[in-house]
């Protein structure tokens, strides 16, 4: 008898911990992928400090974050606010890559978020439904820029930018005012001289013009993804792409050759040794050994303990008006209200939105999470960079867009690219530059045609 | 005869020097791989094949950052790949053993043809199947380091069931129905009897899983949320694809440390490890 | 077999029969998940055309048309037929010299078979990582680069996969050689053989079965290597031609198949399942020649 009840129970103990296995995965997995229904109790406990939330007339907000590494200060500033005014804020973040999985299943809910994102012109489509109208509301008379909107097709203002980041030519200022001043470099020419100059002086002072331009998968996005789009923003012509063009032209091709020709054949390391990668650009800037680094905003707090005195400027790529040209400005990080929320909850968030932007203390702490906000009365940037983009924005100088975002599969685009660059460093022959306009203008077409069947 | 003694003799020295020589060319990767771990980063390219002396030393540092390096904590990779390997392992163990004995003693078609499939499985290569059971894997919920276990069970079901099978077909048959002579029932007889004898065969495919299962990559990759999960080859294909400057010091180091547990358990089981692969090799 | 099995089904056998869902069940259900069910839904899927699985429609052969079509799994195919036979040769060739330097009985044999072995334990992914860096450091003096040309991307994973395998090629050579009975060398001996006779006419021979297991395996091997193509070379350098479209010269079919599932676009998934299944086709037909080898191997013993 016995023998058989052990045998039944260790049957038993099997099947069930191979379906505890699968009911496990069901939950633990919960924060990672599709159903995210455990997640929004968690976040609203930590939010609200365990209280009830005090729902009804005073209305509440509930912001879907997706960007991780503000979860910390956006909690905080959800406190203070709570503590403030008594109007209770939760903000769940959704994990890395899942934002748009978590948005759909939270908008299915009884209680939806009441500010979300919407970052781009194809989540513009999905969600116009959901977004509210922000044209002529407090919030966007607070903007100091309408760079960062975004409308959908009908020309509502779906969402509005709360932070941005910006590429271009970081520079270090006390070495280059060794050899001229910044106020000199208007355009390509003007830029082409100086560093020129530089080179040809580096064998005796040690300084090069520009950093290494390694096209390992660690770099070589800064050429394919960043500088690359200097061409796509000259190609739209003033008419903003709002979706992915199935072709391009390639008209400013020449143009992209120019800055790209200036950094390669200009910087410390030679271009047949580019494509093994591996020389850690931002430490030869950081040790002085080059006056200009092709790289973003985000890199600043990490440069700017070895280098105290640095700018951005554009890519000067000797395009007509270009002294009027300004950073490579975008964002994914845009504001929209949800427009099937109670006028309560969308009243109490709009309050919440402006006091974001206002409030001294509240605009501080996010302004040195964000970098910067585009608000006339956000605290300043203690980002040189972003400082230096909003100057040129109120310069009236234009803000290069994003185009670059458009890349159709970019992976592989990008990949081909790099083949083509490769070719091209090694041996700057005409043929090699053909391949590398190949890759660039119909790879596009070849790609996108992938994507788009 | 003394001369060609002698000739023997100095033959065979020449042999050993010469094999000396070309082991030492043969460890070169692993050990440069340690020497670059100590370099500061800007020296990896540079000075690939020095020693890390002077301005390139840079003592344990690279070995903290790569803790951190990536963006994701090294300390869960290391906790991903070994939870994932020995679940999967002893899951297979079990699994198979238990059904290779029943296969084995019970003669129906069902058995058959299981056996068959099984054979048939070793020989389909893992992009065959790539797609639809990552897809699968994945509706089903067996994507975490606990669950994915069950996948590895099943893809890798066909080697152990094989190996076990040939094993407990040459065990005679006497020893089981003396059991059953004394009052026991299959299950104790699988568990007292069968399992014991199959210990040998039961380190073989242990070490053979192990192998596969810590150095796999695209199985976990498609299955696993990379975001949350990474093994370790996971994790550093995933360096070398990440946005922001890479550190080669710290990439080598972490390489180091990933390496380091094989050699170890390499060298502390050799015997098993090199008669379980060939046991592996000549079946397979 | 049958026969033993029918004089033990006397008692034990009919009461195991009763226990099937506990010895046969977790795998069997592991097995369909895991293998099973992928396997014959990769079959129909490879005749369909879809985008979401849920909503696959029937279309015959067009998937295994576009995939003999298509350049890059071509280009794919005879580079990975070259690069096969190539490690083939390197790796059989060195393999069994260090096994038969092995067997001499010379000092530190078991530290050299050690040390031999060891690569092997070492995942394709993290190999491919030290062995650019090995590249890169190598070739960055003469101011070239693994990603600039293909050659020495070929060249560069022919190294990687004989340092990897060799060791374990080496251990099937050296216990095919101890097995090898004395008495017949020592007779070769007398009949005064020189070394190399008495390799080619006697060692050789008698050690057939390990040569073919080792030919076969290094061949499929090197017709299903993937993870130290991915993280070598992942490919490049490309050929771009006039039209945009690439031909990756350092791709073999399995990073192939690979790209096609998840790199080139959703509406490929149908191409990329049909050349997965003459992938497929392709290794288990390498393997069955195999075992048709070892048969008739087997009777004439």
């Amino acid at each position: 008898m016995s023998k058989k009840f052990w045998a039944l129970a260790l049957c038993v103990v099997l099947a069930l911990s191979l379906l505890g296995g699968c009911a496990n995965s069901g939950s633990s997995s919960t924060p990672a992928s599709t159903a995210p229904s455990s997640t929004a109790p968690e976040g609203s406990s930590a939010a609200n400090g365990g209280d009830a939330p005090a729902d009804g007339a005073a209305g509440s907000v509930y912001w879907l974050n997706f960007k991780p590494e503000s979860d910390t200060v956006l909690q905080e500033i959800a406190e203070m606010y709570t503590a403030k005014t008594g109007v209770p804020v939760k903000v769940v973040t959704a994990s890395a890559g899942t934002y748009n999985q978590q948005l759909t299943a939270e908008m299915d809910k009884s209680a939806p978020p009441t500010l979300f994102v919407i970052g781009n012109a194809a989540a513009a489509r999905d969600w116009s439904d959901y977004a509210l109208d922000l044209a002529g509301t407090p919030i966007e008379a607070e903007l100091n820029t309408d760079a960062y909107n975004i409308y959908d097709e009908n020309g509502k203002l779906v969402s509005i930018g709360y932070c941005y980041e910006c590429y271009g030519i970081i520079v270090n200022l006390d070495l280059l005012n060794q050899f001229g001043s910044l106020e000199n470099i208007k355009d390509f020419e003007s830029l082409k001289n100086l560093v020129e100059t530089i080179e040809s002086k580096a064998d005796e002072t040690g300084i090069h013009a520009f950093t290494s331009c390694d096209m390992d998968s660690s770099s070589s996005w800064r050429f394919t993804g960043h500088m690359a789009n200097l061409e796509y923003y000259y190609e739209q012509e003033g008419n903003v792409w709002t979706e992915c063009p199935p072709e391009l032209t390639g008209k400013y091709m020449e143009n992209f050759k120019n800055l790209y020709d200036l950094a390669i054949n200009n910087s410390i390391t030679e271009p047949t040794d580019l494509a093994n990668g591996g020389h850690d650009a931002s430490q030869e800037f950081k040790d002085g050994k080059a006056v200009f680094h092709v790289q973003g905003s985000w890199e600043y707090s990490n440069l700017a303990e070895d280098v105290p005195n640095m700018a951005m400027i554009p890519y000067y790529c000797g395009v007509e008006g270009e002294e009027k040209a300004g950073l490579n400005c975008g964002t994914e990080n845009c504001w929209a209200i949800n427009s099937k929320a109670s006028p309560e909850d969308q009243q109490a968030t709009m309050d919440f939105m402006v006091w974001c932007v206002t409030d001294p203390e509240a605009s501080r702490m996010l302004v040195d999470s964000f970098g910067v906000m585009p608000y006339k009365n956000a605290a300043e940037s203690t980002n040189a960079f972003l400082a230096n983009a909003n100057q040129y924005s109120e310069d009236g100088c234009y803000v290069m867009n994003w185009a670059t975002n458009f890349q159709p599969n970019v992976d592989e685009y990008r990949a081909t690219l790099v083949s083509a660059l490769n070719a091209y460093n090694a041996d700057q022959s005409d043929a090699n530059w053909e391949t590398v306009k190949t890759a660039f203008v119909q790879g596009w077409a070849v790609q996108y045609k992938a994507v788009n069947g | 005869m003394n001369g060609t003694l002698s000739k023997q003799r100095r033959g065979k020295t020449v042999l050993s020097v010469l094999m000396a020589v070309v082991c030492i060319i043969y460890v070169m990767p692993v050990f440069t791989v340690l020497l670059n771990s100590f370099k500061r980063n800007t020296f990896v390219k540079t000075d690939t094949f020095a020693l890390p002396t002077g301005e390139m030393w840079a003592g344990f540092s690279n070995f903290t950052k790569g803790m951190t390096f990536g963006n994701y904590p090294f300390v869960n990779s290391v906790f991903y790949s070994v939870v994932i390997t020995i679940l999967s392992t002893a899951l297979i163990l079990i699994g198979t053993t238990m059904a290779a004995w029943y296969i084995a003693r019970v003669d129906s078609k069902f058995c058959r043809v299981l056996y068959y499939l099984c054979v048939f499985s070793m020989v389909v290569p893992f992009q065959m199947v790539m797609f639809t059971l990552s897809k699968t894997a994945d509706s089903l919920r067996l994507n975490t380091p606990l669950t994915i276990p069950i996948v590895y069970l099943g893809f890798g079901a066909g080697l152990a069931i094989f190996m076990f099978v040939g094993f407990v077909k040459s065990i005679p048959l006497e020893i089981e129905e003396a059991a059953a002579m004394d009052g026991c029932g299959p299950v104790r007889i699988f568990f007292n009897v069968v399992l014991p004898m199959l210990q040998s065969t039961m380190i073989s495919v242990a070490i053979l899983e192990i192998m596969w299962v810590w150095n796999d990559y695209l199985l976990p990759a498609l299955v696993l949320d990379i975001n949350e999960y990474r093994t370790i080859p996971i994790h550093i294909q995933y360096l070398k694809g990440s946005y922001g400057t890479v550190d080669l010091g710290a990439t080598m180091a972490l390489i180091f440390m990933s390496i380091l547990p094989v050699i170890i358990f390499y060298l502390t089981c050799q015997k098993y490890i090199i008669e379980g692969v060939a046991a592996g090799a000549v079946k397979g | 077999m049958k026969k033993t099995k029918q004089i033990g089904g006397s008692t034990i056998h009919v009461a195991t029969r009763r226990w099937w869902p506990l010895f046969l069940g977790p795998v069997v259900a592991a097995f369909i998940i895991g293998f099973v069910w992928p396997f014959f839904q990769g079959i129909y899927l490879s005749l369909c055309s879809f985008k979401t699985v849920s909503n696959a429609k029937f279309v015959g052969l067009q998937n295994y048309i576009k995939a003999f079509s298509d350049a890059s799994f071509r280009h794919a195919f005879w580079y990975t037929a070259l690069f096969a036979v190539t490690s083939l040769v390197i790796i059989n060739i060195a393999a069994f010299a260090v096994a038969y330097a092995l067997t001499k009985g010379i000092r530190g044999s078991n530290l050299f078979r050690t040390v031999f072995f060891m690569p092997n334990l070492i995942g394709g992914i993290v190999l491919g990582y030290i062995w650019s860096m090995i590249f890169d450091g190598i070739l960055s003096r003469f101011s070239t680069s693994i990603m600039v040309n293909a050659k020495f991307g070929f060249w560069g994973l022919i190294i990687l996969v004989a340092w990897q395998q060799i060791g374990y090629m080496m251990i099937i050579y050296i216990a095919g050689l101890q097995a090898v009975p004395g008495d017949i060398l020592e007779a070769a001996d007398i009949d005064g053989a020189t070394g190399w006779q008495a390799l080619f006419r006697v060692v050789i021979p008698n050690v057939m079965p390990s040569i073919t297991i080792c030919v076969f395996l290094s061949l499929t091997n090197g017709f299903k290597l993937f993870d130290q193509n991915l993280a070598l070379t992942g490919g490049q350098p490309f050929t771009i031609q006039p039209d945009g479209t690439t031909i990756k010269q350092t791709e073999m079919l399995a990073l192939n198949i690979y790209n096609t599932f998840y790199t080139s676009s959703v509406a490929s998934q149908g191409t990329a399942q049909a050349k997965a299944v003459v992938f497929f086709i392709l290794v288990a037909g390498l393997s069955l020649l195999q075992l048709s080898f070892t048969r008739k191997k087997e009777v004439q013993q």
